[in-house]
């Protein structure tokens, strides 16, 4: 399982990169679903892997689909290991970590652009560069999207258009991106013309 | 027009701070308050030796707050093009001279949780500038300043007197060295980076930075390049259509601007970019001295900097 | 103290109108001459087309740094309802606070001196004396002291001034848009934009990229200095005199595009122009950008022959993407045929005075 193909429609959507492993005093891992096979394939090619997982931190949690490697992450034996059942439960031990990381400190975030973002707009609040954090996107592509007229976000979009989990209108899905909202844009789709909604497509899985 | 908009000042004051350095402070020839500036700014200040027209920049080292009067703080270069040497023998008070709006190349990063300030010798004054922001209006910083010896420790004792807890002095000949990559390992997330000093000590700070994987966005740094000396060389200038030599203390801008060419230019030190040039023929090699074009564009020599490279070989013509 | 206005001065300049509901905004005929008519030839594409911003034509929206027109004070009316209603149209991120001061200086110290009969501002040390006499503000505050206001200096004293706002920190050799007061934008969020950098923030504008607008319009204002401002235009088109055309609101006005008929189109189709200026701040090296918005009823536009023609030129051979992207596709083609009535072919000077 490779790169999830994100396809460069949007200025605004992250980048993503292949993880690779660079110098730190801590390597904080954060992953969800497949995210767990881009930690390995990169320690896998890594010639100081052991040195690396040494000095690491690994959370983890499955992904929207199910797809659960927690065994596989928690086999490498890195000095702590957490297991949380969904992202919104991992976010405050993320969270805990930060408040005392110091300078020299390594980020990688793997698999769900959800996972990413969510972790991503964390770390962003310590003041830490973002273009820094690596982020590598694994698996499920469903997004979490924020309806631009009430503000609420709905988590694992699928479909395009949708039903704003919130306010109930029918929104159309756009590429462009926030990393403070660590969301995609819905904007409703049939304001000029109310109730013609077209036929919604699965485009994210 | 070149250098963008100017302030026409007076010298108020001119004192000697140790064998090597002089400050100078300005004020406005009509009484009118100086622009608040951002700690880090530098101004451009325009000399006429002898004929010879020089701008050159530097670190605005007074309270940005004080609308008063800017202070600067020059090291004097005896083996230089003469601009330091112009400063420290000619300025005097009294004398009206020409400033540029101040220009920040050197910013502190607003959202910073703290400020991690390294410095050699002159490149003490633009933390002075930003150090009394800081005080002004909040915000964590820590200075590590080293100099060759006390006698040239410029502004040391204020800064301790001042900052006892942040402010660190290092001496060169009493073998005292920043113990970096100590200090570097203690920084809260979110700290900042600056360094600014000799060329050695940047690329020693910068280099121990990144062996302890701190990011690159997290680092800045100021070096003060003087576009420096060397044997003349002839320029043809394609769009001018004109021919200028120019001379061993001369930079190719300073040619050009002598010539009635009215090139573009903002910091004069080969940082900012504003004075790219294209390359149209070049039969020989570009002296690249600058920190603006990429690797890449130095090994083509299709562009130039004309305020600090230079050229040796046999014909080159640019753009201008 | 707060910022309630107490407006009734200048009743004779300053125009009582509407930018929603009933819609009574009007220019007056002096005023359908200040418009700042964006297209100098007969057609038009994006480009960086930025020039010096200082003071122009006298008599025209251009002859002051800040223009203030005799729509001032029904505009700031309409803002603090637009902000009553949602007042996530106003944000500045914790880092941002000494650039919402550089802003207030600025404004504060250009309307003063414009502008005298109106505004003033007296200081003494950091203890400034404003007096706004358009909305009748009269306050005593202290300069960089946020608890002497009724806001924070950027929402202050961009609810007093005409146009929208973003405050752009320079950093990583890039701009980030850290603050905003976005009432009268052609829709788009500053919600969900605020704290987005240059290239992230456009990114929905089509072709612009492809063309390398922007990455020269960065590059260009990066070198932006104190003292020497810059200015370039934009434009699109709305339905109504409406100011606020917000996404998040788009469910309300979005509809109106569908009301336009042959016979309403000249009264109802406005061009809406936006001034954009650009001005590096003191002490926060940020870049303040004004998008300061104009709006003129077509019936209006076509009493200026040249523009007539020239406007019928330009929405007639716009490539289809840009009619899109600026919202009025659906009605490109019944503007286009009103329009034609008004050009009758004739070459049209260059420039876009109206005089020809």
């Amino acid at each position: 399982m490779t790169l999830t193909p994100v396809s460069p429609t949007m200025k605004s959507r992250p980048v993503y990169t292949t993880l690779i492993p660079r110098p730190a005093s801590l390597h904080l891992i954060v992953a969800d679903g497949e995210g767990a096979d881009a930690v390995t394939d990169m320690l896998a090619k890594s010639p100081d892997a052991g040195n690396l997982l040494a000095d690491a931190h690994i959370m983890y949690c499955p992904g929207p689909d199910g797809i659960d490697l927690s065994a596989r992450l928690e086999a490498l034996g890195a000095p702590q290991f957490f297991r949380a059942p969904t992202i919104p439960a991992l976010l405050p031990r993320l969270a805990r970590v930060l408040s005392d990381a110091r300078m020299g400190i390594q980020f990688y975030l793997a698999g769900t652009e959800g996972l990413i973002g969510q972790a991503e707009r964390a770390i962003m609040q310590t003041g830490f560069p973002f273009a820094a954090i690596q982020k590598e996107h694994r698996g499920s592509t469903v997004r979490r999207v924020q309806c631009v007229h009430c503000k609420g976000i709905t988590e694992n979009v699928v479909t395009d258009p949708f039903k704003c989990s919130h306010c109930g209108l029918h929104l159309f899905v756009r590429d462009h991106y926030s990393r403070r909202m660590a969301a995609f844009q819905g904007v409703c789709i049939d304001a000029e013309d109310p109730g013609q909604v077209p036929q919604a497509v699965v485009r994210f899985k | 027009m070149s250098g963008g908009a100017k302030l026409q000042v007076r010298v108020a004051e001119v004192v000697k701070v140790n064998d090597l350095i002089t400050r100078f402070r300005f004020v406005t020839r009509d009484g009118s308050p100086l622009p608040a500036f951002s700690g880090g700014a530098h101004t451009v200040v325009e000399m006429d030796d002898h004929g010879t027209r020089r701008l050159n920049p530097y670190s605005l080292m007074s309270d940005p707050e004080n609308s008063t009067g800017y202070d600067i703080s020059v090291r004097r270069d005896d083996a230089g093009r003469g601009g330091s040497l112009f400063m420290h023998t000619h300025v005097k008070p009294g004398m009206e001279m020409t400033l540029s709006y101040p220009v920040n190349l050197f910013a502190l990063d607003s959202r910073a949780k703290k400020h991690l300030m390294i410095a050699g010798g002159i490149g003490i004054t633009p933390f002075l500038a930003q150090i009394a922001q800081l005080t002004h209006f909040g915000g964590r910083f820590e200075l590590h300043y080293a100099a060759r010896n006390r006698a040239l420790g410029a502004y040391m004792d204020s800064l301790t007197a001042a900052h006892p807890d942040r402010v660190h002095c290092y001496f060169d000949d009493e073998k005292q060295t920043i113990d970096l990559s100590r200090i570097m390992s203690m920084q809260p997330i979110g700290t900042h980076l600056y360094v600014c000093g000799p060329k050695g000590m940047i690329n020693w700070v910068l280099t121990t930075a990144e062996g302890m994987g701190w990011p690159e966005p997290a680092l800045h740094y100021e070096e003060f390049l003087a576009p420096g000396t060397g044997l003349p060389f002839k320029v043809e200038l394609a769009a001018s259509k004109k021919t200028v030599t120019v001379g061993t203390t001369q930079s190719l801008l300073e040619a050009m601007e002598a010539a009635g060419v009215d090139a573009p230019y903002l910091c004069r030190g080969g940082a900012c970019g504003q004075c790219e040039t294209t390359v149209v023929k070049c039969d020989g090699t570009i002296l690249h001295r600058d920190h603006w074009l990429t690797p890449a564009e130095h090994a083509t020599n299709t562009k130039i900097m004309p305020c600090v490279s230079r050229f040796e070989g046999t014909a080159l013509t640019i753009d201008r | 103290m707060s910022l309630d206005f107490k407006p009734g001065a200048f009743n004779d300049f300053f125009r009582d109108e509407t930018f929603r509901d009933d819609f009574t905004y009007r220019n007056s005929p002096q005023n359908i001459l200040r418009f700042p008519f964006p297209f100098d030839r007969d057609d038009y594409m994006y480009s960086v087309n930025m020039e010096p911003h200082v003071p122009g034509r006298k008599g025209t929206a251009f002859e002051h740094i800040f223009d203030v027109d005799e729509h001032y004070v029904s505009e700031m009316i309409d803002r603090a309802k637009v902000l009553a209603d949602d007042p996530l149209r106003c944000q500045s991120l914790p880092h941002m606070a000494l650039a919402g001061w550089d802003l207030l200086e600025l404004l504060m110290e250009s309307k003063a001196r414009d502008y005298p009969q109106w505004f003033s501002v007296t200081k003494d040390g950091n203890r400034w004396h404003w007096i706004n006499r358009p909305l009748g503000i009269d306050h005593r505050f202290t300069f960089l002291d946020e608890s002497t206001l009724p806001y924070g200096p950027f929402e202050y004293i961009t609810r007093q001034t005409q146009g929208d706002f973003s405050l752009q920190d320079e950093r990583d050799n890039d701009l980030w848009m850290d603050a905003g007061m976005v009432t009268s934008q052609a829709d788009w969020s500053l919600d969900f934009d605020v704290g987005m950098s240059f290239m992230e923030w456009h990114a929905p504008v089509p072709l612009a990229h492809e063309k390398g607008v922007f990455d020269r319009a960065l590059k260009f204002l990066l070198k932006l200095q104190h003292g020497a401002p810059v200015r370039r235009f934009n434009w699109t088109m709305t339905v109504n005199p409406l100011l606020d055309t917000a996404p998040e609101t788009y469910p309300i006005w979005g509809p109106s595009k569908t009301t336009l008929t042959p016979e309403n189109l000249g009264a109802k189709q406005h061009l809406r122009v936006e001034l954009q200026s650009l001005y590096r701040l003191p002490r926060s090296n940020a870049i303040a950008f004004d998008i300061r918005c104009y709006l003129s009823r077509f019936d209006d536009l076509v009493t200026v022959p040249k523009w007539g023609r020239r406007l019928h030129r330009v929405l007639r051979d716009l490539p289809e993407e840009l009619a899109t992207y600026k919202g009025f596709i659906r009605n490109r083609d019944a503007m286009v045929q009103w329009l034609s009535k008004h050009d009758d072919g004739s070459p049209t000077s260059p420039g876009w005075w109206p005089e020809d």
